[in-house]
C-alpha cells in the first residue's frame, strides 16, 4: 500500500527576477512503512519535496497524495487537518514551543486533537521515555540540550501515532553522538512500529540509515534505489 | 473548555509574560487610559449631577403639578386644590418619597431701604424637608418653624441689596385672585446661604398659611412638588402621577419643566462615550503595536504551530485570546485605581477658585466627582470592543501567514 504517491510535480519560486526551479516534473511512490531518506546538495528541491508531502508547501502542477487524500486540491483547513492527524514533522532547528514544558510540548497536538488529558499525559510520558527522556518532563526547551530537544521534537512528532513522519534536516543541528542516538530512534520506530519515515539530509551518514535512497538534483529526480542500511557505528 | 480551547489559553497566558516588561509597560498604558476614562467620567457626571440637583433645587421635586396656565402667568390667578381623592393617594404611596404642596407668587420684597422682585414661596418646613428643597445653610436666626410661622426668611445675597438684617421689619407685596394688593409686614427670622448666589437674591420663604391668608385663596396652593429619589429614574413612576391627577392639571418631569438641564444629561452621556472612546484610540495604537511585535517575534512559532495542524482560526483565537487577557488585567487595574482615587473625592472638591464662573453654568463652589457603576461598564465595554477590533489585524495577519515561509524565518 502506498504511503506517498507524487505525480508529475512542479514548482518553481521567484527570487527577484530570477525564477528558480524547485521540483521539476517529479514522480515517486513510497509505501506505507519504507524508510526513505531524499538526498541531495542545497537547492536541490529535497525540502521542496518534503513540504508538499506534508501539505505545507502546495505545487505549481503535479499531484500528490498521501494515504487516501489528494492534497494538491486541499485548502488551508483541511491540509491543517491532514497535517494535524495523520503526519509526524520533525524539523532542522528543533522548533519546540519555548513556553511549554518538553511534556506540554509532546501534549500538544494530542491536545489540538482533542485527546482526553489523563490520556495525553499518559501517551507523552511513555514516548519522552521512550526517547530517553524520562524524568525531563517537566523541563522547558531552554534548559535541554540540543539533542535533547530534537528528541522532545520526535516524540511530539510520533506521540500521536502519526502514518508518516517527515523530517527535515534532522541531524543538521547535531553532534555526531546525538544524531546516531536520534537515527538509531527513527530505526526503531520504523521498525517496532512500522511508521513511514522520510528523511531529507545532505549527511552520508544519515543516508546510511535509509533503506531506499532517493537524489535530487536542481529540482529533477536523478536516482532512486534501494540500499542495504547501516548506522553510523558502522561508518 | 476543549483540549484545543485550554493549550491556546495556556499559550496566550504565557506568551503574554514572555516580555514582560513589555506587558507591564502595556498595562500601565492600559490602566492609566481606563482611570483617565473613569475619572474624568465622574468629574463631568459630577459636574451635571450638580447642576441638575442644582436645578432641581430650584423646581424641587422631579415631578411638579401645577394649573395648566400656571406656566404662562405664574399669578395667584392660576391656583389649584390642596391634593385629595386619587392624586393624593398617589402621592403617599411608593415610589413617591416626599411632596409638598406651595405657594409661589411673584412678589416684590421692600425694606426700608430698598425694594427688589423676588419669587414669593409659601412652605410647610416639614413637607419641604424630605424633598430637599430648603435653603442648603441658615447663617443668621433661624428656618421657618411651620406653615403658620408669620416671619420671612431671606438670602444672604438679597439681605444684602435690601440693606436689611436679621429681626427687621420688610414688607411682602403681592397679588390676590381679584388684582388687589395684598401685602403685610413681616419680620426677618433668618438669613440663608444657597450653593448658588442668584438663588439668594431670588427665593424669600415665608409660612404657607400666612401667605394663603394673605392672598386670600384658602387651602389653594401653586405647585405641588414630588419626589422619588433618584432624578434619573422619573420616567418609570410619572405616569402614574399624571393619571392620577387628571386631565385639569399639569403634571410636568423636570426634563420638560428644563430642558437645558434635561440635554444637559444626555449630553454628558455622549460626552462620556466620546472621551471614553478618544482616550482609547490613543490606546490602540500602543496595543496594536504591542501585538504586531509579539506576532514579529513570534512567526517561526506560529508557523511551526501551523506546521504542526493548527488551524489558522486557532491562532487567530490565541492572539486575540492574549489581547483580551492583556485589556482584562489593564481594565482591572484601572477600574481598582479609579475606585481608590474617587472614593475619597466624592466627599467634594473645593473648586471656589473658579466657582464664579462655574454658577453660571449652575455649578457651586463644591465639585462632588460621582463613581458611577455604569461609566465603570461603559469603560470595559469600549476597552474590550475597540481593543479586540484593534487586535484583529495583527492576529488576522499572523493566522495568515504562510507555514514555510514562517518556519525559514531567521
Amino acid at each position: 500500500m502506498s504511503a506517498i504517491i507524487c505525480k508529475d510535480l512542479c514548482k518553481t519560486f521567484r527570487q527577484g527576477e530570477e525564477v528558480i526551479t524547485g521540483l521539476d516534473k517529479v514522480s515517486l511512490s513510497i509505501d506505507a512503512g519504507e524508510f526513505v531518506c531524499l538526498s541531495g546538495p542545497s537547492g536541490s528541491g529535497k525540502t521542496t519535496l518534503l513540504n508538499a508531502m506534508g501539505g505545507l508547501d502546495r505545487p505549481d502542477s503535479g499531484e500528490i497524495t498521501v494515504g487516501e487524500q489528494r492534497l494538491d486540491t486541499l485548502g488551508k483547513g483541511e491540509l491543517a487537518d491532514i497535517r494535524l492527524n495523520s503526519i509526524g514533522f520533525v524539523f532542522q532547528a528543533y522548533n519546540l514551543i519555548p513556553v511549554l514544558s518538553a511534556r506540554e510540548n509532546v501534549e500538544f497536538i494530542m491536545q489540538v486533537q482533542g485527546v482526553p488529558a489523563a490520556q495525553r499525559r499518559l501517551l507523552a510520558d511513555q514516548v519522552l521515555a521512550e526517547v530517553g527522556l524520562a524524568g525531563m518532563e517537566g523541563r522547558l526547551p531552554s534548559e535541554l540540550s540540543g539533542g535533547q530537544q530534537q528528541r522532545v521534537a520526535v516524540a511530539r512528532a510520533i506521540a500521536s501515532k502519526p502514518r508518516l513522519v517527515l523530517a527535515d534536516e534532522p541531524t543538521a543541528n547535531l553532534d555526531t553522538h546525538s544524531a546516531a542516538q536520534l537515527m538509531d530512534l527513527f530505526v526503531a520506530l520504523n521498525q517496532e512500529r512500522g511508521v513511514t519515515f522520510v528523511i531529507s539530509t545532505h549527511d552520508t551518514r544519515v543516508m546510511g540509515y535509509a533503506r531506499r535512497l532517493v537524489r535530487l538534483q536542481d529540482g529533477r529526480l536523478i536516482s532512486d534505489e534501494p540500499q542495504q542500511p547501516h548506522t553510523m557505528a558502522q561508518g | 473548555m476543549s483540549g484545543a480551547s485550554r493549550v491556546v489559553a495556556v499559550l496566550a497566558w504565557r506568551n503574554l509574560w514572555r516580555n514582560y516588561r513589555r506587558t507591564l509597560v502595556m498595562l500601565l498604558a492600559i490602566g492609566t487610559g481606563v482611570w483617565a476614562m473613569i475619572f474624568m467620567s465622574s468629574l463631568m457626571r459630577g459636574m451635571t449631577d450638580q447642576m441638575v440637583l442644582n436645578g432641581l433645587a430650584v423646581l424641587p421635586g422631579e415631578v411638579q403639578i401645577h394649573h395648566p396656565s400656571y406656566r404662562n402667568d405664574p399669578s395667584v390667578v392660576n391656583s389649584m386644590s390642596a391634593p385629595g381623592g386619587d392624586l393624593l393617594a398617589a402621592l403617599e404611596k411608593p415610589p413617591v418619597t416626599a411632596w409638598a404642596a406651595r405657594v409661589r407668587v411673584p412678589a416684590v420684597i421692600a425694606s426700608e431701604r430698598d425694594n427688589r422682585g423676588v419669587t414669593l414661596l409659601g412652605v410647610d418646613p416639614s413637607a419641604e424637608q424630605p424633598l430637599g428643597s430648603l435653603p442648603d445653610e441658615i447663617v443668621e436666626g433661624r428656618f421657618l418653624a411651620d406653615a403658620g410661622d408669620r416671619g420671612v426668611v431671606l438670602g444672604a445675597s438679597l439681605a444684602r441689596k435690601l440693606d436689611t438684617q436679621l429681626g427687621k421689619r420688610v414688607v411682602i407685596m403681592s397679588q390676590d385672585p381679584q388684582n388687589n394688593v395684598a401685602d403685610r409686614g413681616s419680620r426677618v427670622v433668618g438669613i440663608y446661604r444657597a450653593r448658588l448666589a442668584s438663588n439668594e437674591e431670588q427665593f424669600v420663604y415665608a409660612g404657607r398659611d400666612v401667605l394663603q391668608e394673605m392672598l386670600g385663596i384658602g387651602d389653594a396652593v401653586s405647585e405641588i412638588a414630588i419626589s422619588a429619589g433618584d432624578y434619573r429614574q422619573v420616567a418609570l413612576w410619572a405616569p402614574a402621577i399624571i393619571a392620577a391627577a387628571g386631565p385639569d392639571l399639569e403634571v410636568l418631569t423636570w426634563m420638560d419643566l428644563d430642558a437645558f438641564l434635561a440635554s444637559m444629561l444626555n449630553l454628558q452621556d455622549g460626552f462620556t462615550l466620546i472621551l471614553m472612546v478618544v482616550v482609547f484610540l490613543v490606546l490602540s495604537f500602543g496595543l496594536v503595536n504591542t501585538l504586531a511585535m509579539a506576532v514579529f517575534e513570534r512567526v517561526r512559532e506560529i508557523g511551526l504551530m501551523q506546521a504542526l495542524g493548527m488551524r489558522p482560526s486557532l491562532i487567530l483565537y490565541q492572539l486575540l485570546l492574549e489581547s483580551l487577557y492583556l485589556l482584562l488585567l489593564g481594565l482591572a487595574a484601572g477600574n481598582l485605581l479609579a475606585w481608590v482615587t474617587i472614593k475619597p473625592l466624592e466627599s467634594g472638591i473645593d473648586i471656589s477658585g473658579v466657582a464664579q464662573g462655574m454658577e453660571m453654568m449652575g455649578m457651586g463652589t463644591t465639585l462632588y466627582p460621582a463613581l458611577a457603576y455604569q461609566d465603570m461598564l461603559m469603560s470595559t465595554v469600549v476597552v474590550i470592543v475597540l481593543g479586540l477590533l484593534a487586535s484583529l489585524l495583527p492576529a488576522w495577519r499572523a493566522a495568515r501567514l504562510d507555514p514555510v515561509r514562517a518556519l525559514n524565518k531567521t
